[in-house]
């Protein structure tokens, strides 16, 4: 327990600071919204017009830094994250909330059948070392080495275009309202499937490595052999001797994975033009929208600290070495 | 008491296969008689653990049994050879009649299951007929049999000794009352008092549960002590076998010789520590005859050319064997 409070106290910090970074980051980085709208307008704005969209984008120079930073995080505490500059009046937690159960949906998903297929495949194939499946190896370690958006550029190459079943972008059909209907939800999970299999085929392959690694030098250890001794079944020796030693590091990093659900898979939602919230920060980034740049670091920040704690709490739950009395 | 439990009939085991294969077992044949306690004894490398590992089919890769027989007499039942048995057959065999302590006391243990999970599991898998409180019940009673609190049960592995972990071991090895308990070097990884702590508490239950043991070290003077019988083992063959005091009283091959001068007698007059000059010999490259002989100081004529065969030194002593061209057999050991 003690452990655990540790813990939640050194992520506390580093979310304290992960926030203070993402609070000056932008503000180091030259140039502001107002003069990305004014080489938009190509010059032709008035000067009355540039002063209050600077009032208006809340860039008034009067107030100094530490002002801003004790602001922003009266704001932060209140769950505001701003306005955005891009989607302009609508408030950064806006944006995010509607871009976020996409990428969650779909990488969410993706990640968590990849952990699961991809384990259970490298179980099979560390436990039957040299049958069919270890022919297979070669081929994953192909996949894993591969970015996801050239697999992606790949996939839109070869199955997408005019007349194909599988949509090249977008997230649903242009025209259709979000809602849990019998209209969206097909064209959804229809525009969701090649960029979902292009994350499947890229990090399942990684899962199978890992796994099917562990597992041969898990079963070289003695306490295998003395299982095999006992008698027990095939079944038993595999799973809850093998498996179960062989799976604690990937448990560990499955938990970091899931911190990189948020963030983590920008490029395949950029080649896919998928409404997710990697694709929301690219936008963000090449018009300099502070507010809403920094609310989806935030979440990234927190999604992957999240994912820390859970990743040791996992392995406490797993691991009784690591429990101390 | 007697009777046999375990007959080797010249088993072979080679790493390998193939042309480069290597030889680690040669021909061996070993008798286990019911209760006794065999131990047997060699350099590191002599193929005394290939050995046990053989003959329960436990031999990792690339490890295979190229010839032989392993006769196991069940106490009811007629004789079966461990190496022919089916795969359901061998685990049901497996524990139930011979069951094995290995040398890594402490990584015997699976890491992330309780003691309990332990010892459970393997008595539900031979009995899966009996209930969980019976199971428990018993899993109290092994525990107490070795000298450990009942309620270390819910401990885990890393939060015991590594005298305690081997300790369960062996009451693990005890669970399913097996006929035979291999033990390979079982107290090589603890220090000399928990050593002889445990072998004092092994030889008790032994002699209450009237298991053998087939007791496999590179520690001769704890042969000496505990066992009935010592075999000894070089270059994968058994070069000499005997009763213990007689063994040590007078060895006949030049090599037992040499390894009961590696030690010092705690009694009886003072004699001198020798040792033996130059290293096992290269399982790639066995040298003719006598496999001993480029080591042994007593090598003559016929020693670099043939084999000599394991058989008793004299009619007049059927109980000891040796495979030495200065005791030649006077018959090939009778199967």
């Amino acid at each position: 327990m003690r452990f655990l409070l540790q813990r939640v106290a050194f992520y506390l910090f580093t979310a304290w600071a992960a926030i203070t970074l993402n609070f000056f980051i932008p503000r180091i980085v030259p140039g502001d919204p107002v003069q990305s709208l004014i080489s938009r307008n190509q010059g032709r704005i008035s000067a009355d017009a540039i002063a209050s969209l600077r009032v208006l984008f809340g860039l008034d120079s009067d107030r100094n830094l530490w002002e801003q930073y004790v602001a922003y995080w009266g704001q932060l505490l209140h769950g505001d994250l701003g306005l955005s500059f891009t989607f302009f009046p609508a408030p950064v937690s806006e944006v995010i909330g509607s871009s976020l159960p996409w990428t969650v949906g779909l990488v969410g998903v993706t990640t968590i059948v990849s952990f699961l297929l991809g384990t259970a495949l490298g179980v099979g194939a560390g436990w039957r070392r040299g049958s069919w499946i270890d022919g297979l190896l070669p081929a994953t370690t192909f996949l894993s080495s591969i970015p996801y958006f050239w697999l992606g550029l790949v996939a839109i190459a070869l199955f997408a275009g005019p007349g194909s079943f599988f949509p090249s972008s977008g997230g649903y059909e242009p025209g259709l309202v979000p809602a849990f209907d019998a209209y969206f939800i097909p064209s959804a999970l229809q525009h969701s499937i090649l960029p979902a299999a292009t994350i499947l085929v890229s990090s399942m392959s990684g899962w199978i490595l890992s796994m099917r690694n562990m597992m041969v030098t898990v079963s070289s250890e003695d306490y295998i052999t003395v299982a095999h001794a006992k008698g027990l079944s095939e079944r038993r020796v595999a799973l809850s001797y093998a498996a179960r030693n062989a799976l604690l590091p990937n448990v560990s990093g499955f938990a970091l994975s899931l911190g990189f659900i948020v963030g983590g898979t920008l490029l395949v939602e950029i080649v896919f033009s998928y409404p997710g919230l990697g694709f929301q920060l690219f936008q963000a980034v090449g018009s300099k929208d502070y507010p809403l740049m920094q609310g989806i670091f935030l979440i990234i920040t927190i999604s992957v600290l999240v994912a820390n704690l859970l990743a040791d709490v996992a392995y406490l739950l797993l691991d009784p070495r690591t429990r101390k009395s | 008491m007697n009777g046999k439990v375990l007959e080797i009939r010249g088993l072979c085991v080679d790493y390998g296969i193939g042309a480069d294969a290597v030889r680690a077992v040669r021909d061996v044949d070993l008798t286990l008689h019911r209760g006794e306690v065999l131990g047997l004894a060699g350099e590191s490398g002599s193929g005394k653990s290939t050995l046990a590992y053989g003959l329960t089919r436990l031999l990792p890769p690339p490890g295979v049994v190229s010839g032989g027989q392993v006769i196991y007499h069940p106490a009811e039942g007629p004789p079966v050879d461990v190496l022919t048995l089916s795969p359901a057959r061998l685990r049901e065999f497996r524990w139930a009649e011979t069951s094995i302590v290995f040398q890594g006391a402490m990584n015997s243990l699976n890491p992330v299951h309780k003691v309990s999970t332990q010892l459970l599991d393997v008595i539900r898998a031979h009995e899966p007929t009996s209930t969980a409180a019976s199971r428990l019940a018993r899993a109290k009673d092994l525990l107490r049999l070795v000298g450990i609190a009942a309620d270390r049960l819910d401990s885990y592995p890393h939060q015991l000794s590594g005298g305690m972990r081997q300790r369960v071991m062996i009451a693990m090895a005890l669970a399913l009352e097996p006929q035979l308990v291999i033990m390979d070097e079982p107290t090589t990884a603890l220090d000399v008092v928990m050593q002889r702590q445990i072998l004092g508490q092994l030889a008790e239950l032994r002699e209450r549960l009237g298991f053998a043991v087939l007791f496999i070290t590179h520690d001769l003077s704890l042969l000496v002590e505990f066992s009935d019988r010592i075999a000894i083992m070089y270059g994968g063959r058994i070069v000499e076998e005997a009763p213990a005091a007689r063994l040590y009283a007078e060895p006949l091959h030049p090599y037992t010789e040499g390894l009961l001068h590696s030690f010092p007698a705690l009694r009886g007059p003072r004699r001198e520590l020798t040792g033996i000059p130059g290293s096992p010999p290269d399982l790639r490259a066995m040298p003719a005859g006598c496999v001993f002989h480029p080591r042994c100081p007593k090598a003559f004529e016929p020693c670099d050319e043939r084999v000599p065969v394991l058989g008793p030194p004299g009619v007049d002593d059927p109980t000891r064997a040796v495979a030495c061209w200065l005791h030649p057999a006077v018959a090939p050991l009778p199967r």
